[in-house]
């Protein structure tokens, strides 16, 4: 990183001592307070922070689209010298697009779904500029072509819903890079993508600023892609700015204690070996299960889709197995035959040597102890019209404790997952994101099941909060003994919690082992392509010695 | 390679936590109801309603069928007599005067309140039962959807009036034929309701969840997804006992409904719009208190739904 | 686009079937006895059988159905028990005046309600906001012979602007015919453009709150533009379906509407079947009404491929 040169180049957007206010009855008074950070040319500069922090409101407030009742206070936003702060809406809609424009989350709801792609790009161009029909329709093409979308004139008249995630925020790139607006900020543009998607959209991003010189204010949670694209960090806490400075400076040698947590948060695969497990006979033994979803239309033509094409594999007691995929591999439809929420087209699942594949009634009743899962979203995991504890002893009721005996077997759980017992009489709504999860494991736990399902159950969650919860799982197993199948897209999670690891690709497995040798050593193409994609998996991270410090002594 | 960084120690689990309550507890759904402009209103109105039909033999009120061809066509607040035809005689103050066969339209108005409550209540329980337990079948069995959904089409595609009209006309014009042949065309909207709402609170990962704790089916229909659909299904019970008094009225109206003599408010404006010009209070009368009752249903249908409305409450996670 | 078609009607048949089903039970099951009202007081045991035989009341429920059915199919609605005429011939003299009414309210509706709603959603909680909301329920909660009342009173009878009653044929004149109209379309247009006016404020309100709304803001497009390209394209969907409800419910005012101001439309021809118990008549305009609804959900259907791109069949 040149930071010499950077220093020298044009300030495009200067923020200075911002405080934005929160309407009355909100969490806190402020959703920003005392922010100070400049972009200059050709920069890009991440804001780092957990959902709350407010990063989200600072680059509203910079577009000028915050909602009502939040307001800023004091302080300055100067956009090339031009204060936004006060600027009325009028003189607001003519810099939007033209000098500062935003590429936001969720591509397939920031598209107007009637309207086709090509028709939203040249809004811009309509709107701003006095080009003709003609002009317009080629200078759509062309950047349609400069942002790598293939077939740009099908991809002109198609809608929103035709394309596939990484074309939609391609598209949303288009719209904001084609007047070359000297200010992009882009607001965790690619969460919602796969990891090998989000490696080509985080290249195309640096390859347009370098191009066109644009500043670019990056907002994301993931410090691996803070280490790959970010030339200065400011990380930010429940509103406040706890840290700034390059990358270098901030991921290398964190100074405050929350950016020091966030850094060591970050998962990875672990040095010291996870303790051996004896081998013996597998828990659960998997043989090339098929799930194929047939549909059938009106005149008989049939679409078939293979989910899932001759999977086989075991896990043993006590092993977590991790199960890799972006989406569409087929790792969610496994899990779910396993825990026979739905039955495979073909082949065997057996559990402790009995086949459960084809059980029914009272058999699968009796299986339904056994395997147990939790899922990804924790604001959806439980019913918000039962307290908690009714929720955790639902399951044990039903297989036959009463529901005394149930209770103080919640309340036991509740304290293995660190939640005070007195809470059960509590409602989902007055829990974290991170509690509810615990919550939902010791619904699953409840059952004492023989293993458990994580279907990317921390995917959702704050990288602090994914540690504690990772953590915790390592805990419970050691104790019981029960077997994880861990399934997530993050292959560094992988690599800290998992055993072994499976990697599977449109419905295949690709690769098997133990899970250092798969992530440090890979055999697969696919598999090394997921690798290489991982943001900031260059970087070192961590507390390495200040070099400064030592050249000192 | 790259090399690795020291481990450190995973994040130490804290002490126990406990929950984090929002700084304002939410308030009670009821609280909530009683400050809504909308539903004090609509309610009040219809409370007074209620209360007014129910004390009507206490209000001024004489025979509503009694006739009295003397006292016919009084214009409204003339005090008259009236001569029942056994011959005796009361003085009585008409206060909304008297149709042409000279009967109060006070008396007559009251008990027709009770008529088109009676009926409004009673169509709208049948309708939501029914609505209800087909919505839940059909919205989570894939098998049964297919068949009923098409019969509610096809109810559907039979015009209310018609259907209704055709039900009277085939078994008579009494208090439960009429009940019924207005409750059934409700029944395919408040299915087709309960349905989606069934649609999209099947997916949810909670109802997974209870199927994976082995929650037998008719229970994670009662537990989990029934509640969801509570509140939406309230608000579209007020509009369908607001239709339903409506359609008793036009049935009345038109000459198919409950028999003449019976006092309902369709049934007096029926009689008295032959005489629209000279006295139009004959239809006047009845006709702003149908349009009141119907309006503060509907008016306390907004408030609930203000209050109740999922997409409110959705946002508060 | 025709395979869309094919397949949509091939998806109304099961209705039209559970129609028929239903309008014949109907009237099959009711209690008293078809011949004895044919045959009325001179029933003898060999005049009821005759007629019985002659209706064919004496064969199984099922063959009387699949008869019936095949005689439907033919377009044979049977004849009227009151005037011995063909009750298809008694529809067709009626219908011109029915579907003059409704296509009037319908287009006046449209016109007036989705603009208001629109206005109404973007100045979410102004002055036309409350005002629409507010007029709105007194709207459709006024029967529509009511309101007749009302207005015929008003302009007919004290201020003789317009005539009180009757209808004149489109051919005769355009102004008489409109002068005709013009109170009962406005009558019957004042529930309608409440029901869609709230309707269409819904969905736009609803539209506004999207995240792409957010985008077009962003992009610096102008609030007109982005009420009436985005927000409102967007809500097409809903307020088609409103509007295809609201012809169904249509059919149902149009029956009150025709009896308040004396047009001889199929409204009153219902009525007048109703009150002497005219059987197939009763049955024939049902079924009538019926194939009118479901052709009208097929144009509604077809609406919603133009309107929305991600529905496709």
């Amino acid at each position: 990183m040149e930071t010499q040169r950077e220093l020298s180049a044009e300030v495009i957007l200067s923020v200075r001592d911002v405080t934005i206010a929160l309407p009355p009855g909100a969490d806190r008074t402020n959703a920003v307070e005392n922010i100070s950070f400049d972009i200059r040319r050709g920069q890009t500069v991440c804001i780092v922070g957990e959902s709350g922090s407010g990063k989200s409101v600072l680059a509203n407030a910079i577009m000028g689209l915050l909602p009502a009742g939040v307001t800023p206070v004091c302080g300055s936003m100067k956009l090339l010298g031009r204060e936004l702060i006060d600027a009325t809406q009028r003189e607001l809609r003519r810099i939007r697009g033209s000098s500062m424009a935003m590429v936001f989350q969720e591509p397939m709801t920031a598209l107007n779904p009637v309207m086709t792609c090509g028709e939203q790009i040249d809004e811009m161009l309509s709107h701003h500029s006095n080009l003709g029909p003609d002009e317009r329709r080629s200078a759509v093409l062309k950047i349609m072509d400069r942002v790598r979308l293939p077939e740009p004139e099908r991809v002109y008249r198609s809608y929103p819903h035709q394309l596939s995630g990484g074309q939609r925020q391609r598209i949303v790139i288009a719209i904001a890079l084609i007047l070359r607006p000297g200010l992009v900020i882009c607001d965790e543009p690619t969460t919602a993508l796969d990891v090998t998607t989000q490696a080509e959209i985080l290249d195309l991003v640096s390859e347009l600023q370098r191009e066109n010189g644009t500043a670019v204010m990056f907002i994301t949670h993931d410090l691996g892609v803070v280490a790959d694209i970010g030339d200065e960090v400011v990380v930010l806490r429940l509103g406040e700015m706890v840290e700034r400075g390059t990358s270098e400076e901030v991921l290398g040698h964190p100074q405050h204690p929350y950016t020091q947590m966030l850094v060591d948060a970050i998962p990875h695969v672990s040095t010291q070996g996870r303790p051996h497990i004896p081998s013996r006979s597998a828990l659960l033994e998997v043989k090339d299960i098929k799930k194929t979803y047939v549909s059938r239309n009106w005149f008989g033509g049939r679409r078939e889709v293979h989910a899932l094409e001759a999977a086989s594999f075991s896990i043993q007691s006590g092993e977590t197995l991790g199960v890799v995929g972006e989406s569409g591999s087929g790792k969610s439809t496994v899990a779910r035959c396993i825990a026979r929420m739905i039955e495979p087209t073909s082949g065997n699942i057996c559990l402790d040597g009995r086949d459960v594949t084809h059980l029914e009634g009272r058999d699968l009743s009796d299986f339904r102890r056994t395997v147990q899962m939790i899922y990804q979203d924790p604001y959806r995991s439980l019913n918000p019209r039962r307290t908690v504890g009714e929720s955790i002893i639902e399951g044990a009721v039903n297989f036959g404790a009463s529901r005394t005996q149930a209770w103080e077997r919640a309340e036991r759980l509740m304290q293995l997952v660190r939640l005070k017992p007195e809470s059960l009489r509590r409602y989902p709504s007055e829990f974290s994101g991170g509690q509810r999860q615990r919550i939902s494991i010791a619904r699953a736990l409840a059952c004492e099941p023989k293993l458990l399902i994580a279907d990317e159950a921390v995917s959702a969650l704050d990288v602090s909060v994914q540690a504690q919860v990772l953590t915790l799982l390592g805990e419970i197993q050691r104790a019981t003994k029960v077997a994880i199948l861990f399934i997530t897209h993050d292959l560094r999670v992988a690599g800290q919690i998992c055993d072994r690891v499976i990697v599977m690709h449109r419905g295949r497995i690709v690769e098997e082992g133990p899970a250092r040798e798969v992530l440090l050593d890979p055999k697969d193409a696919y598999t090394r392509q997921l690798i290489d994609a991982a943001p900031g998996r260059d970087f070192t991270f961590g507390r390495t010695p200040d070099l400064n410090g030592l050249a000192a002594t | 390679m790259t090399t690795m960084p020291p481990t450190s120690s995973a994040i130490p689990l804290g002490p126990t936590e406990d929950a984090q309550p929002k700084p304002h507890a939410r308030r009670s759904v009821g609280k909530a109801l009683l400050s809504n402009g909308a539903t004090r209103w609509g309610g009040g109105v219809l409370l007074i309603l209620v209360f007014m039909a129910a004390l009507a033999p206490w209000l001024n009120t004489i025979d509503p069928t009694a006739i009295d061809p003397g006292s016919s066509n009084l214009l409204p607040w003339t005090h008259g007599e009236f001569t029942s035809l056994s011959g005796e005689t009361q003085s009585h103050l008409f206060v909304l005067g008297s149709d042409s066969l000279g009967r109060d339209i006070w008396s007559r108005a009251l008990y027709g309140a009770r008529v088109s409550l009676v009926v409004g209540l009673a169509v709208t329980a049948l309708a939501v039962a029914i609505g209800l337990g087909f919505g839940l079948l059909a919205g989570y069995f894939r098998r049964i959807d297919g068949v009923l959904m098409r019969v509610m089409d096809g109810v559907m595609a039979i015009p209310a009036i018609l259907f209704a009209v055709s039900l009277i006309a085939l078994f008579g014009g009494t208090l439960p034929v009429v009940v019924f042949a207005i409750a059934v065309p409700e029944i395919p909207r408040v299915a087709r309701l309960v349905r989606s709402v069934v649609l999209g609170v099947r997916e949810e990962p909670y109802v997974e969840a209870a199927i994976a704790l082995d929650t037998p089916t008719w229970l994670v229909l009662v537990r989990h997804i029934l509640p969801n659909a509570i509140a939406p299904l309230i608000i579209q019970a007020t509009y369908v006992c607001a239709t339903a008094i409506l359609v008793e009225a036009i049935l009345s109206f038109l000459g198919v409904g409950l028999p003449a003599e019976t006092a309902t408010w369709g049934n007096i404006m029926a009689e008295g719009r032959s005489q629209f010009n000279q006295y139009p209070h004959n239809v006047l009368a009845p006709g702003l208190l149908l349009a009141l009752t119907v309006l503060s249903v509907n008016v306390m249908g907004d408030g609930l739904r203000d209050v109740l409305d999922p997409k409110f409450n959705k946002r508060k996670g | 686009m025709v395979a869309f078609l094919l397949r949509r009607l091939a998806a109304t048949l099961p209705v039209l079937c559970v129609v028929a089903l239903i309008v014949f039970l109907m009237t099959r099951l009711s209690p008293g006895d078809p011949a004895a009202a044919i045959v009325g007081d001179n029933a003898t045991t060999e005049n009821l059988q005759r007629v019985r035989s002659n209706l064919g009341l004496t064969q199984s429920l099922p063959v009387q159905f699949v008869k019936w059915s095949w005689k439907l199919l033919h377009g044979d609605l049977g004849e009227s028990f009151f005037t011995k005429r063909p009750v298809t011939e008694l529809i067709g003299q009626r219908v011109e005046p029915t579907l003059a009414l409704a296509g009037l309210t319908l287009v006046l509706t449209v016109l007036i309600a989705v603009p208001l709603g629109a206005l109404a959603a973007w100045r979410h909680g102004g002055v036309l906001d409350r005002t629409l909301m507010s007029f709105s329920a007194l709207g459709f909660s006024i029967p529509a012979f009511v309101t007749g009342y009302c207005l015929i009173w008003l302009f007919a009878m004290k201020l003789q602007w317009l005539p009180v009653q009757g209808y004149v044929r489109i051919g005769e004149g355009l102004l008489p015919w409109l002068r005709n109209l013009a109170l009962p379309a406005t009558t019957l247009s004042i529930v309608y453009t409440a029901l869609i006016a709230r309707v269409t404020r819904a969905a736009v309100a609803e539209a506004l709150t999207e995240d792409f709304i957010r985008t077009a803001r962003a992009k610096g497009v102008g609030e007109w533009r982005v009420l009436m390209r985005h927000a409102l394209a967007s809500a097409a969907v809903p307020i088609i379906t409103v509007i295809g409800i609201g012809v169904a419910l249509l059919i149902g005012g149009v029956v009150v509407t025709e009896s308040v101001f004396a047009i001889p439309g199929l409204g009153s021809l219902t009525v007048d079947a109703v009150l002497s118990r005219d059987f197939p008549l009763i049955q024939g305009i049902t079924l009538f009404f019926s194939v009118i609804y479901v052709l009208v959900n097929l144009v509604v259907d077809l609406c919603y491929l133009v309107a929305d791109p991600r529905i496709r069949y």
